[in-house]
């Protein structure tokens, strides 16, 4: 019965993307794009990646959708008509895919347990997990304690994301007051509902950061929900009221502290004589320490993504907001 | 098959059957007003009686409570999210079907 | 049948990495190149998950021994990388807004022939 669960829902991803190709109207493309995310954020469910889908639906359907609408407001919501032929990019996509198909062939076959993947280093993680680092969640224990040099740099890339959109675009703070109305000041349903929601996703962005050795969650998605809350503020009530909020200044130092506390957790273990990221040294116990080390280390990943994602949001309202008045 | 399972598995049912026809209504209404009537419909009735019908399935623990958290949850935002988009259409001079184009300006397009 | 369930998910990885593929190189405007992209990077992640489960597995999280899991690592790589991905269509985005600004047009065949602007 899953199957039949797993075929439509993968049917339906190959129809919304398939539509995109046909859309003139980008407004629309981005739209079929946030559907296009949730739906496989749904696919990742049903293949037993929670913590994927999660991620996914936070990610793909929140923040990008809103960096792309932002774009759109400057760039112009149509494609204009293309002269080109679309023959040669038909005949390449034809081939390139006809190779691929018959490449699948070689694959092992679909959620056999005895596939390749699941024989070299995943029973050691399903089962000595538990044990060694004393997590019921092993994505949790991966991520943070046997990847942990790779989270970093994974880290290290979403912060020079942000110094990469900082340097493109920069943030413009509007000092005077003749910035343009948004479209939901006089909108006082919405600003109510968003006061009730906007605390309780915070809250949940909480529950998600520190609940995340025991269930899906953790420092990624809980930035990224951080993030949505008040980039949920700062489209109800402006840009100008959010930066005083949470200056871009005061973002730029948190980005840098997330960082900067990951990497510190990996020196001060060094210093106790293990290795860079040897939780086990961190306390006298080592399932202790590795408790302590992906707690510390998880915070530091949330609040760089936080940081990083209301940065990049911001970043992108101010140029908005600067066309609108010239 | 007890009791709560008869009521659980009709409230599902009946939740399914608002889900589809507020996906039909979404392809068959003529306006902008009307689809965006029917697809409220999806989140509104069809949320309740669906996690209704779950709620009836757990067994009283953590589970009911987070599902009571998301039924709260998509009671405020979703009628909400159907609010601002018709006014926002209104407000941008899109016009029920039964409206004529008036000289303020104003259009009667689809979507 | 058997052929159709062990292939399919595979199948349709390639088929939305072709679309993407295809909306990269024949799409005009930067923006519709940018979705393709996002498209051909989420077909990847379909990729990697669908390697990672096991047929009546469950999600990796410890509920009792005995239990059939499916295999964490390719969860743990994609989830970072959904995050990177965002943070990286972030700076092709603002590429494409200092674009616009230097050539007053975001549709390739038009700014392509011009002299440098900046």
């Amino acid at each position: 019965m899953i199957e039949w669960i797993d075929l439509i829902l993968l049917g339906m991803l190959a129809l919304t993307a398939l539509r995109v190709i046909f859309l003139k109207d980008l407004f629309a493309v981005v739209m079929l794009f946030g559907i296009y995310s949730f739906l496989s954020a749904l696919v990742f469910i049903v293949l037993d990646a929670v913590d994927v889908a999660f991620t996914e639906a936070a990610v793909g359907a929140g923040i990008s959708t809103v960096l792309m609408l932002g774009t759109l407001a400057l760039t112009g919501r149509t494609e204009k008509e293309n002269t080109h032929s679309k023959l040669l990019p038909i005949l390449v996509v034809s081939v390139t895919g006809a190779a691929l198909i018959y490449g699948t062939l070689d694959m092992p076959p679909f959620g056999n347990p005895d596939n390749p993947i699941h024989q070299h280093v995943a029973p050691r993680y399903i089962e000595d997990s538990p044990k060694e680092v004393g997590l019921p969640n092993m994505v949790t224990s991966v991520l943070a304690s046997y990847r942990g040099f790779d989270t970093l740099g994974e880290t290290v890339v979403v912060f020079s994301a942000a110094i990469g959109v900082l340097a493109l675009l920069g943030i413009r703070r509007e000092e005077d007051n003749n910035t343009p109305e948004s479209g939901f000041k006089e909108h006082r349903v919405l600003q109510i509902v968003a006061k009730i929601t906007i605390p309780l996703v915070i809250l949940f962005a909480l529950y998600v950061q520190f609940h995340g050795d025991f269930g899906p969650g953790g420092g990624f998605q809980a930035g990224v929900i951080a993030a949505a809350a008040f980039i949920l503020y700062g489209l109800v009530f402006g840009l100008a009221k959010s930066m005083a909020v949470i200056s871009p200044m005061f973002l730029r130092y948190m980005a840098a502290s997330g960082v900067l506390l990951y990497a510190g957790v990996g020196l001060f273990s060094m210093m106790q004589g293990g290795n860079f990221l040897d939780y086990n040294l961190l306390a006298s116990d080592p399932v202790a320490g590795q408790h302590y080390g992906i707690l510390i280390i998880e915070l530091g990943v949330g609040i760089t993504v936080f940081a990083v994602m209301l940065t990049i949001f911001y970043a992108f309202a101010s140029q908005t907001e600067r066309s609108n008045i010239q | 098959m007890n009791f709560l399972d008869i009521i659980s598995s009709l409230l599902l049912f009946a939740g399914t059957f608002f889900a589809f026809s507020g996906a039909v209504g979404l392809f068959r209404f003529p306006d902008f007003f009307t689809r965006v009537h029917a697809a409220s419909l999806t989140d509104s009735i069809a949320a309740i009686l669906m996690i209704a019908g779950l709620l009836l399935q757990t067994s009283f623990d953590l589970n009911t409570a987070k599902l009571i958290f998301i039924l709260v949850f998509l009671l405020i935002t979703s009628p909400t999210a159907s609010h601002a988009l018709a006014k926002s259409a209104r407000h941008g001079g899109l016009l029920l079907f039964t409206e004529k184009p008036t000289k303020q300006g104003g259009t009667n397009q689809d979507d | 049948m058997n052929l159709i369930l062990d292939y399919y998910n595979y199948w349709i990885v390639v088929f939305l990495m072709m679309t993407g593929f295809y909306i990269v190189i024949s799409a005009n405007n930067l923006v519709k190149k940018v979705v393709g992209l996002n498209i051909f990077q989420t077909s990847v992640f379909m990729m990697y998950i669908s390697m990672g489960k096991v047929a009546g597995g469950t999600a990796p999280i410890v509920v009792d021994d005995n239990t059939l899991y499916s295999n964490p690592l390719p969860h743990v790589l994609i989830l970072t990388a959904i995050v990177v991905g965002v943070a990286t269509t972030a700076v092709g985005l603002s590429l494409i807004i200092r674009i616009k600004r230097a050539y007053g047009t975001v549709e390739e065949n038009e700014f392509e022939h011009e002299d440098d602007a900046i």
